[in-house]
């Protein structure tokens, strides 16, 4: 870490270093791009993997703070820019160095209003296009009157805008159309079984061919991370349940790391057994309806009935030790709520004899199937590169060749202990997607058998203050959700509550890789690419 | 012709829960009496309509999973005959809103709703669609779905149980039961009541096609 900071001083003098739990770059915007390009070019960086950007309010300034990651050190680093103007922030684009920069750009463009010079489509990702003020800046008006519930239609726009530098610095905005003027635009949901929740496609198509998408987020965009800021730490849990549903236990998991790092907590062993073991009955229950719902998709119904049979197997374990079928509110800081339940070796050790039977029964039934076959292999084909350009992390990822799991890349809780495999598959179509989620089955199970006889006696709580506070500073923490990379940023001011919390949801850039993967598809192929991509629409919109 | 106490599944009339609601309206069947002949066509058009509600598929978060498992084999709501989910509105008789809805989505589920074909039922499934449970104080939340639409059935839960989601129908069930489907349903009294508690929805409700507008600024 050392060596990159010299050389990063030794190359842009006008940087500067802050103390984080990563290295820390602090540099005047005008400098940003060229920065983040070094880090991504050169042979001895190569961060090429754009985590996340994080927009921050600072009350005197606005900024961003960039985490990057190399796929082939596994190092994270982050950067921070900030601007001073409050009237009309704006930032410089790493759009065209990254891909997934151009959504996540937009997102903090509708958060604070920071335009980014350069980006090719700035319009709001989530709210209206009539929505009055920036909601996660500090001086948001929250008044109801001024953005009110309304059953009027929305006001929709085929324009995007593009603020550009000329070469005498001068910023000029230019208008752009999202589709061609001929072109013939299919709306796609927002109700649409296929889209599994409310998620809407603007589809371009010429004949059957799909020619492009606009992805339309935001139908169940409930301003999560907002509320988090009124809550102190303990009640921000809750959220996690209601994000990615299937990976409750996952995030649940990521938030109390990134606080119990942050407070210097230590988590007794049984906990963290009993943490990872949660998360991986997670992961297979999630795995097994994604089987289903996407097999439905295709017209196999009656895979839904198979998978959710063990789904229901796994959800009476969970609601044995949690109470509850879905939002569990399980893992809390310092360990978890409650000891597990008396019979929960004897019921794991059950699920365990029955999986194996039913992994062959799905392939039976229908991976060899040739109707599947040729629905799935060679559709929607991401490369590796691309799925790192748009940080498509989890099983589509891994289909597609890159090796990105956390739980192996930057081990957290006890992984480091345990033998089980990275699903990785090169092909990085559908079936690859489909195959990687059914062998991942399988290696939970493993981890599963090697947890399950050996759940150490002990306090299953920690110690922890009634009312938590944070010291200043601020924490990264990443995990492996079901879906892929789960992020918690958090920023504090010493006090009870975050200053600013930001969750980094795999789901949303599996969303936003669609149209670049369907394009040149045909349209009965979108609930294909759809559906293998297996995201979750709260989870995008958070 | 005297209406009964009203009942679905041949579930015990003692075993329901809060009949205050039901019981009102079988007594004003009592009060404005029926003839025989009308009343008994009646009774058998609504025991078909009460056994075989479809409901719409609609979901917008976790609730949606729960509605799924209640599809699923383990809790079968085929058992009640619900189980055919249209995916398009006007082959629907009920929506069970099944998630939180947001400002984006209000008018897309309002339009939802006008697509529904007469007699159309409303159940508002989990804290989310009651109140806007814990998303509540959010800046982008409708607090319940009740400022939307009308309300036949409140489902608690976060989400539901599937149980839950059973009763919630067969309470619907049960409703559908004491209507008058000759001579003017219920429910269309009940719209005109809506409209005078919210007299700004009435004039949206018939909305002409929006400007073009496809322009912004």
């Amino acid at each position: 870490m050392a060596n990159l900071q010299e050389k990063i001083a030794r190359l842009f003098p006008e940087a500067s270093f802050e103390e984080a739990d990563q290295l820390r770059v602090v540099i005047p915007d005008a400098k940003l791009h060229d920065l983040v390009k070094t880090l991504r070019d050169d042979s001895e960086m190569q961060f090429d993997y754009l985590v996340t950007i994080v927009g921050m309010d600072w009350k005197t300034s606005l900024g961003c703070i960039y985490y990057l990651m190399s796929t082939r050190s596994k190092q994270i680093i982050s950067v921070k820019t900030s601007t001073e103007d409050r009237d009309n922030p704006m930032l410089h684009s790493i759009a065209d160095l990254y891909r997934i920069a151009v959504f996540y750009e937009r997102e903090v463009y509708d958060f604070y209003g920071i335009v980014f010079i350069g980006n090719p489509d700035m319009r709001r990702l989530f709210l209206s296009i009539d929505w009055v003020g920036y909601p996660l800046r500090k001086d948001y008006d929250t008044n109801p009157e001024l953005n009110p519930v309304s059953i009027e239609a929305e006001r929709q726009s085929d324009f995007t805008y593009q603020w550009d530098q000329t070469e005498s610095g001068e910023v000029k905005r230019r208008e752009r159309r999202i589709f061609a003027e001929d072109d013939f635009v299919v709306n796609i949901g927002p109700q649409h079984p296929a889209t599994h929740g409310v998620l809407r496609f603007r589809t371009a198509i010429d004949g059957e061919t799909i020619k492009k998408i606009d992805v339309y987020m935001g139908y169940i965009h409930r301003g999560v991370e907002k509320l988090c800021e009124d809550l102190n730490y303990m009640q921000t849990l809750h959220f996690m349940d209601r994000l990615d549903y299937f990976s409750a236990h996952n995030y649940h998991h990521g938030l109390c790391l990134c606080i119990e790092k942050a407070a210097g907590i230590e988590v007794p062993r049984r906990a963290q057994v009993i943490r990872v073991m949660m998360d991986e009955l997670s992961r297979i229950a999630s795995h097994c309806l994604f089987l289903g719902t996407f097999c439905m998709d295709l017209g196999a119904t009656t895979m839904l009935f198979y998978t959710l049979r063990v789904r229901e197997q796994i959800l009476d374990i969970m609601e044995r030790t949690c109470g509850a079928r879905m939002t569990f509110n399980y893992d809390c800081i310092g360990g978890v709520m409650e000891d597990i339940a008396p019979d929960f070796v004897k019921d794991v050790k059950e699920l365990l004899a029955v999986i194996p039977k039913n992994i062959k029964e799905y392939n039976k039934i229908f991976t060899g199937n040739v109707i599947a076959k040729n629905r799935m292999e060679g559709v929607g084909v991401l490369s590796r590169e691309e799925a790192i350009s748009y940080s498509v992390t989890g099983p589509s990822g891994r289909a597609s060749g890159w090796a990105c799991d956390v739980r192996k890349t930057h081990p957290y809780s006890i992984y480091r202990e345990l033998d089980f495999k990275e699903v990785i598959r090169q092909e990085g179509d559908s079936m690859a997607r489909f195959k990687c989620r059914i062998d991942e089955i399988t290696e939970s199970a493993r981890i599963l058998e090697q947890l399950v006889d050996n759940i150490p006696e002990g306090e299953y709580l920690a110690k922890v203050p009634k009312v938590l506070k944070l010291p200043v500073g601020n924490w990264f923490q990443i995990v492996e959700g079901c879906r892929g990379v789960f992020g918690v940023y958090i920023e504090s001011d010493g006090g009870a509550k975050p200053y600013r919390m930001k969750f980094v949801t795999p789901s949303f850039t599996a969303a936003c890789v669609v149209d670049h993967i369907t394009r040149g598809q045909k349209i009965a192929d979108l609930i294909t690419i759809g559906g293998s991509m297996d995201y979750i629409v709260p989870d995008m919109d958070r | 012709m005297e209406v009964k106490q009203v009942t679905t599944k041949s579930m015990p009339y003692d075993a329901w829960k809060d009949n205050e609601y039901i019981e009102k309206l079988v007594q004003e069947l009592r009060d404005s009496g029926t003839n025989v002949l009308v009343g008994s066509l009646d009774k058998l058009i609504n025991w078909g309509r009460s056994n075989s509600l479809w409901p719409l598929t609609f979901a917008t978060s976790c609730c949606g999973i729960e509605f799924v498992s209640l599809g699923a084999a383990r809790f079968d709501m085929a058992r009640f005959g619900w189980e055919v989910a249209r995916s398009s509105p006007r082959q629907a008789d009920f929506i069970m809103v099944a998630g939180t809805i947001v400002n984006r989505m209000a008018p897309v589920f309002r339009r939802l709703y006008d697509q529904l074909a007469e007699p159309k039922y409303v159940i508002a499934c989990g804290s989310c669609a009651i109140s806007g449970g814990p998303f509540r104080k959010s800046y982008h939340v409708a607090k319940g779905i009740e400022d939307i639409v009308p309300v036949d059935v409140f489902c608690p839960g976060c989400p539901p149980r599937p149980e839950a989601m059973i009763y919630s129908i067969m309470q619907l069930s049960r409703k559908v039961k004491v209507e008058k489907f000759f001579g003017g349903v219920n429910r269309q009294e009940k719209r005109s009541e809506f409209f005078r508690q919210h007299p700004e929805q009435e004039a949206l409700y018939n909305p002409s096609l929006p400007d073009d507008a496809d322009k912004c600024d």
